[in-house]
């Protein structure tokens, strides 16, 4: 079962990366941007095939590694 | 006065570090291997700076969940000092012995000069032997040294005295100018700036010095 992690900052954390690319945007012209996010995904191919097990450990893994829960949140899909 | 220093496959100041420590301790400086999972019996550990495990996932998240760490996190709970610099911060912050995490610098350009600093506690073992609000003169070399940390946690670290050294001219953005912080029982601090790396006038200052000469003092006496 593939497992899909979606990684971004907490509202209220400033991402500096973010805002370069939000300027970087706006001096191309385009207007309508507000803001800018961005988030990373870690895709996890597990062995179980039982989801409520592959939730319970993949929300486990963030916990403890995959976010930072000081300035990060997560969630968690599984695939078929 | 026993001292120990961890390195991590990318630890670069892991060797400086120890040799500020000998000089002014007196006595060589134990070095630990990130895999090993006990600390020989030591006062002072310290995380140095570098890239541990490549920055990858988020700088000093997996070299806080390496072997030593857990070892380091219980010493800490016995009350042996351990001082984390630069990328050892980040390590410290992602091990949870510190409030806060580093990202990435406001400028998002690789900072790497001397900065002036406050100290702005000496109630610490790491700070004490500093005159009440010193200025102070340290090299910085980070890209992500942008201290955060949500609102109550400052007001906290403020009320309860444990922002050990601040930035007099901010060159990454860290909230209330925070470089370096420490925790409740104020036995671990955590900065950016290299203390190590201004132990020698030959190599532009000694304002470090007397970091090192407070553990000393306050863990000898």
């Amino acid at each position: 079962m593939i497992a899909q992690v979606r990684i971004r900052y907490r509202p209220g954390v400033l991402d500096p990366e973010a805002r370069a690319i939000a300027r970087a945007l706006a001096s191309l012209g385009y207007r309508d941007v507000r803001s800018v996010a961005r988030a990373k995904i870690i895709e996890l191919e597990l062995a179980t095939s039982d989801r409520a097990e592959a939730e319970r450990q993949v929300r486990e893994m963030c916990d403890r590694l995959l976010a930072n829960p000081v300035i990060e949140t997560y969630e968690v899909s599984l695939g078929d | 006065m026993r001292a120990a220093v961890v390195t991590f496959p990318g630890s670069n100041c892991d060797r400086d570090l120890a040799v500020a420590m000998e000089a002014v301790f007196g006595r060589p400086v134990l070095r630990v291997w990130h895999a090993d999972s006990e600390l020989p019996p030591v006062d002072v550990v310290g995380i140095p700076g570098g890239f541990s495990y490549g920055d990858y996932l988020r700088p000093g998240a997996i070299a806080a969940r390496s072997p030593i760490l857990r070892a380091v996190i219980r010493a800490a709970e016995r009350g042996v000092a351990v001082l984390g610099i630069c990328n050892g911060f980040q390590i410290l912050t992602e091990a949870g012995l510190l409030p806060g995490a580093l990202i990435r610098n406001v400028g998002l350009a690789f900072v790497c000069r001397e900065v002036e600093l406050e100290v702005a506690t000496t109630a610490s073992p790491f700070t004490c032997a500093y005159p009440a609000r010193a200025r102070i003169r340290l090299p910085v070399a980070h890209h992500d040294g942008n201290y955060v940390a949500d609102v109550e946690t400052l007001d906290r670290l403020e009320a309860e005295d444990r922002i050990a050294f601040r930035y007099l001219d901010n060159p990454n953005g860290s909230a209330r100018g925070i470089a370096g912080v420490l925790n409740a029982r104020r036995n671990v601090l955590g900065m950016m700036p290299h203390p190590e790396r201004a132990c020698d006038p030959k190599l532009g200052g000694t304002d470090g010095i007397p970091l090192f000469r407070s553990l000393l003092s306050a863990l000898v006496a």
